[in-house]
């Protein structure tokens, strides 16, 4: 593409946020939800659509749908149904996907997204947030396609955003807050390497200052946010390059691919959009009284964006080190358990947020597997904080700790890390290295400041380097100047 | 009663969405019936039901649910039991996409 004048237009963004729900059994039957196993063995009669079979509600999903509501500052809908949304495709058994369409079970609300670079906050609102079911998996290989159906019927809330979101790195960060929130709230794994989170983004762009939506496309089922990114960024260009060349944008449906970093469009027999919804005569209403809602709302967790203001505000972090400890629920909460009896906060956060992230990341684990317990590396803190180590000995105990799971002040003690404080023993060091060196002592007198690093390095190495630095820098001046 | 509410462009579209070939005698013959069904429909319209709410179903107020529990043992055999064809599990079917 020739360079693209991105000054000219504004894009507009809308994003439909699709994620399965954290319950043990499917929406209407009582078939396991886990991920992967073995093909079509978590199917039941009712999840394969048998004649006859009858949906029972799944109570977990409802709370769930209750909490996301709260969660989003939705309205809750004391009253809705489900309707059936009809289309044919192998992967779907009764020919129709029980869902909502008229009655979501939340409306409106809105999320704050972190503020940016610059400073400034952004808030996405919603339409709404509908549950549904999900479909069966294909496969399709040689001559023929292989179906899967322990999918098929697995609970997903659809989080509809209003189109408030005008570039790729906007969306991605909409789609990283709304991810934080529904695994704070316990409603999602937000596992989007396996498809239990993934987005449909509507683009359009219309020319700066227009008040008129352009022409929309929407590119279906990303799983990544780096994808969300990506794919809306090209999407912007492909559209705003096809109006500047005196082109019309077609409304059709775009597939990302991953590797070749462009969108394609579907084949519009790809998707059929008449979907004739009905309400479904095989469940009752949704009723969701008042005081279950009022209940739920007691039991709500504290959100990322709570989070987020608490630390700044009680902690003194920077945004962006709030924003780097509040990402994710576990990261967040393992930061809170290192806090107890420690005085400076900023510096468990700096811990966190170096050396524990760092050998997460190193090691490829989940948080609780990488590194020692947060109360151990809270131990180590308070030893720092009380001058019983220094940083850098705190450094080696903790990467002994992750190797060998002991305790903090096992571990320092095993390996002679304690730092020297007494007074004494430093002050009688400093003596006879003081008595050694008359000459460079007279120098130093005489106005070679620089002589002083070394003295402390002298003293240092003469208390096999673990005094605490601080203690030898006074009593130095002090000797020194006297 | 007005006359074609169901046109035969209406039938040919449905039938295409629910994967139905239809010959001309039998699209005509559907395109009477529901035709006729709509009949049916605008004699209930002859009821003023505007005082009364929309209503998706009657039966019992509030929601019957089941706590959140697997009650369901592995069913691959079972359920591929009665499947036409089948592999490694899967239910076997034509080709979906070309
Ligand atoms: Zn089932």
């Amino acid at each position: 593409m020739a360079t693209i004048n991105r000054e000219k237009y504004e894009a507009v963004i809308g994003l439909e946020i699709h994620t399965h729900l954290l319950t043990k059994s499917k929406m209407f039957c009582g078939c396991s939800t886990e991920f992967g196993g073995v093909p079509n063995d978590h199917t039941c009669p009712i999840c394969t659509a048998m004649p006859g079979a009858l949906p029972v509600l799944n109570q977990h999903v409802i709370e769930i749908a209750v909490r996301a509501g709260l969660a989003a500052h939705c309205e809750v809908a004391p009253y809705s149904i489900f309707d059936r949304k009809s289309y044919f495709y192998p992967d779907l058994p009764k020919g129709y996907q029980i869902s909502q369409y008229g009655t979501p079970v939340c409306k409106g609300g809105y999320i704050d997204l972190p503020p940016d670079k610059n400073g400034a906050p952004h808030r996405v609102r919603l339409v709404r947030i509908h549950l549904e079911e999900d479909a069966g998996k294909n496969i399709h290989e040689g001559g023929h396609s292989l179906v899967d159906l322990n999918r098929s019927g697995v609970p997903l809330l659809e989080i509809v955003s209003e189109p408030d979101i005008r570039s790729g790195a906007e969306a991605a960060a909409y789609v990283q807050e709304m991810r934080a929130i529904l695994r704070y709230i316990d409603a999602s794994d937000g596992r989007m390497e396996e498809g239990s989170l993934r987005c449909d983004c509507n683009v359009s762009v219309r020319p700066r200052g227009h008040k008129e939506f352009g022409v929309k496309t929407e590119i279906k089922n990303l799983n990544s946010f780096r994808f969300v990114e990506k794919a809306i960024e090209y999407e912007i260009d492909r559209q705003i390059d096809i109006l500047e060349s005196g082109g019309k944008i077609t409304q059709e449906t775009h597939l990302w691919d991953p590797v070749r970093e462009v969108t394609r469009a579907m084949r519009s027999k790809e998707y059929a959009n008449d979907y004739r919804y009905f309400p479904e005569p095989d469940l009752p209403p949704l009723i969701v009284p008042p005081d279950l809602v009022e209940a739920i709302r007691g039991e709500m967790p504290e959100l990322p964006a709570d989070r987020r203001a608490r630390y700044i505000r009680e902690f003194g972090l920077t945004p962006y080190e709030a924003d780097v400890l509040t990402a994710e629920r576990e990261v967040s909460d393992y930061f809170e358990a290192t806090l107890s009896g420690l005085k400076n906060r900023k510096t468990a956060a700096n811990w966190v947020m170096t050396e524990v992230l760092r050998i997460v990341r190193e090691s490829g684990k989940s948080l609780a597997e990488a590194v020692p317990a947060p109360t151990e590396v809270g131990a180590l803190l308070i030893m720092i904080e009380d001058l019983k180590i220094s940083l850098n000995a705190a450094k080696t105990a903790f990467a002994t700790m992750v190797k060998s799971g002991k305790s903090a002040e096992g571990t320092v003690a095993e390996l002679g890390l304690a730092q020297v404080s007494d007074e004494g023993a430093i002050a009688e060091a400093i003596d006879r290295i003081l008595a050694a060196e008359t000459e460079k002592v007279n120098e130093y007198r005489a106005g070679r400041d620089k002589l002083f690093g070394f003295f402390v390095g002298q003293a240092m190495k003469a208390m096999g380097g673990k005094a605490n630095p601080k203690v030898i820098n006074d009593l130095l001046r002090k000797k020194l100047s006297g | 009663m007005a006359e074609n509410k169901i046109t035969l462009e209406m039938v040919k579209h449905v039938a295409r969405l629910a994967h139905l070939q239809l010959s001309d005698v039998e699209q005509e013959r559907l395109r009477a019936d529901m035709d006729q069904m709509l009949g049916y429909v605008d004699k209930l319209n002859e009821l003023d039901t505007s005082k009364v709410p929309p209503t998706a179903q009657v039966g019992e107020a509030g929601t019957p649910m089941r706590p959140d529990e697997v009650s369901n043992p592995s069913a691959q055999e079972a359920m591929l039991a009665n499947a036409p064809a089948a592999e490694r599990g899967y239910f076997k079917v034509p080709k979906i996409i070309e």
